[in-house]
């Protein structure tokens, strides 16, 4: 097999999920590849660092102009000339990013292939040339197993990256580079006006290891702050929501955790004032240690909770933090 | 020259009969999908698209000259077309496949099916817009609008948190929530949008449009009819339980709790 990697990036850094998803595709047994796309001076910054990643054959990268703000119009006729009749790529893996899940099935559906999403293990038979995949369905309440038999070409799969460790660089490590030209898209469809990124100075929801989230229990958006910041800064913790609270503007769209939002498997997830809808404990259950705090002693969070304490959370949240800090 | 006649939009929204969200499902014991004698409903982010488009046409009046839903499935799925229906579409597809509780076709085939319809169509009723949800809440593959678009060629908006469109100049502008924030897209029509959680929230149909949405018209076809089959590309093996958390543990305390915490090695940074 050869896998291509859709390397994603944001201000110069390789994204977290990314490097899940090379450790998925190294995992097929065969060759890597990793592209890169954007302007030309990232570009020229992140190949000196990606072919220093372990497991990578080679590095291909294309800068254009039009990569800068990369969208699905612009990108998939490079993907698409990458993996015409000619190309020996078998697979193509990415993280299941906003970019990359609007990409790559875009991509598949032009070279008659379906698209296999988040899947979370793999396995590779190189003698019938199919690969199997588990994937979670119905919010992560049953587990498919599917294979894509060798009759599909090129095997499109993102990658659910809690699933798999990031690749880390490796000393001595000198993957291939290689230039690809850019395809350039005249008039294209779709023009890119701008991006807003949420600032915060707490560690990234996707990839923290400590996550503190907040339901509809913490009545609104300046309560949740005074009582949920604190805990997070306490323990170098995200801050993540349930959809109720997100839908109740006490927090940002990007923090909500569960089937529609963040999938998140850190060593700490402390759940406080959320009842568990299944939709939420799609987005959480792998976490090693679960922590809630609900006033309801019946609250479904309960049940997958390691620890749980049945409490108002306005009283004891301040207490929790005194005492962690003491 | 003579001026051009008024722009008119003709919108389609794909919607899916889906395991409803709050059942709690269970894996049957052939292993091979899912208990499916339960309650059933549309798919939540297929009724954010058909409330899209009912506001689409409530904002820009007489310029949004139809909105048809389309479902595929077992006779069932007309439940689903009449609540697209009583929410405010004005007719509806069905393309008739498989037995109740039966796979579906995969999502490459389901993009197909669209496209091979919207083709069929006569001038003057060429589809401009497609609105659909993000992803279905079974398979949770989120991948049939970017095919959609990938097949047709044309500008695609993915999880939509907010649609603009200006009919004359034939452009829609999208808000779309991407990972950390946002993102604004201006799409020339053709577009294939894909719904997000907060772009609006459905309404309940009322009871006098349920009524008048048993009236309204609804063409039934097969995929035979478009020149389609529906032999799936990938091989499911399996549906299994996921391996069970066992949770349930309690403390009294927060000093318990800290110390819980200390044992797992979480202290203040």
């Amino acid at each position: 097999p050869h896998a291509l990697v859709f390397l994603e990036h944001r201000q110069g850094v390789i994204d977290s999920g990314s490097l899940s998803a090379l450790t998925a595709a190294e995992q097929l047994g065969g060759q890597v590849s990793a592209l890169i796309t954007g302007g030309e001076d990232h570009v020229r910054d992140l190949v000196l660092k990606a072919k220093k990643l372990k497991g990578l054959t080679s590095v291909l990268h294309s800068s254009s102009p039009q990569y800068v703000n990369p969208l699905p119009e612009t990108l998939s006729p490079l993907l698409e000339s990458l993996l015409s009749k000619s190309s020996s790529f078998t697979h193509v893996v990415s993280a299941t990013s906003s970019l990359a899940k609007s990409v790559l099935p875009r991509v598949a559906a032009k070279l008659d292939v379906p698209a296999v999403s988040e899947v979370t293990s793999l396995s590779h038979d190189t003698s019938s040339n199919s690969t199997t995949f588990t994937r979670p369905i119905y919010a992560g309440n049953a587990i498919a197993t599917v294979r894509a038999p060798a009759s599909i070409p090129v095997k499109f799969f993102t990658v659910r990256s809690t699933a798999f460790s990031p690749a880390q660089l490796q000393e001595g490590s000198e993957a291939e580079v290689v230039a690809v030209n850019p395809v350039q898209v005249n008039e294209p469809v779709t023009e890119h006006i701008k991006t807003t990124i949420a600032k915060s100075d707490r560690p990234d929801l996707g990839v923290a290891t400590r996550v503190v989230s907040g339901g509809r229990a913490l009545k609104n958006a300046e309560t949740f702050e005074a009582t949920l910041y604190p805990l997070a800064d306490a323990l170098g913790a995200a801050v993540g929501a349930s959809r109720a609270a997100v839908d109740a503007g006490y927090a940002d769209n990007s923090l909500q955790v569960g089937q529609t939002g963040k999938v998140v498997a850190p060593e700490l997830y402390m759940a406080l004032g959320i009842s568990g809808a299944i939709q939420h404990l799609a987005g959480m259950k792998d976490s090693k240690l679960i922590v809630a705090i609900n006033k309801d002693p019946d609250a479904p969070i309960f049940q997958v909770a390691d620890v749980g304490l049945v409490a108002d959370l306005f009283e004891v949240v301040p207490e929790l933090v005194k005492k962690l800090k003491t | 020259m003579r001026p051009s006649p008024a722009r008119l939009l003709n919108i389609l929204v794909p919607v899916k009969r889906a395991v409803d969200y709050a059942v709690k499902i269970r894996v049957n014991p052939q292993k091979t999908g899912i208990d499916t004698n339960v309650k059933h409903s549309m798919n939540p982010f297929d009724e954010i698209a058909v409330e899209e488009a009912v506001r689409l046409r409530e904002r820009l009046k007489t310029h949004v000259k139809s909105i048809k839903a389309i479902t595929i499935g077992p006779p069932k799925s007309l439940d689903t077309l009449r609540t697209a229906l009583a929410m405010g579409a004005d007719a509806a597809v069905h393309v008739q496949h498989g037995e109740e509780g039966s796979a579906g076709p995969e999502p490459l085939s389901v993009a197909k099916t669209f496209k091979a319809w919207m083709e069929k169509q006569k001038e003057g009723n060429k589809i401009d817009m497609v609105i659909l949800g993000k992803q279905a809440i079974d398979d949770d593959l989120g991948v049939t609008g970017q095919m959609l678009a990938g097949l047709l060629g044309w500008s695609q908006a993915t999880f939509a948190s907010k649609v603009e469109v200006d009919v004359e100049k034939k452009q829609a502008l999208v808000t779309r929530e991407i990972d950390g924030g946002s993102e604004e897209l201006r799409c020339s029509l053709p577009v294939v949008i894909t719904t997000d959680l907060r772009l609006n929230e459905p309404r309940y149909a009322s009871l006098p449009n349920i009524m008048k949405a048993k009236k309204k018209p609804v063409e039934t076809i097969s995929p035979a009819d478009l020149g389609l089959d529906y032999t799936p590309q990938l091989e499911l093996l399996k549906v299994e339980e996921p391996p069970k958390r066992v949770g349930g543990g309690k403390v009294g305390s927060v000093d318990e709790l800290v110390e819980k915490l200390k044992e797992a090695g979480i202290t203040a940074v």
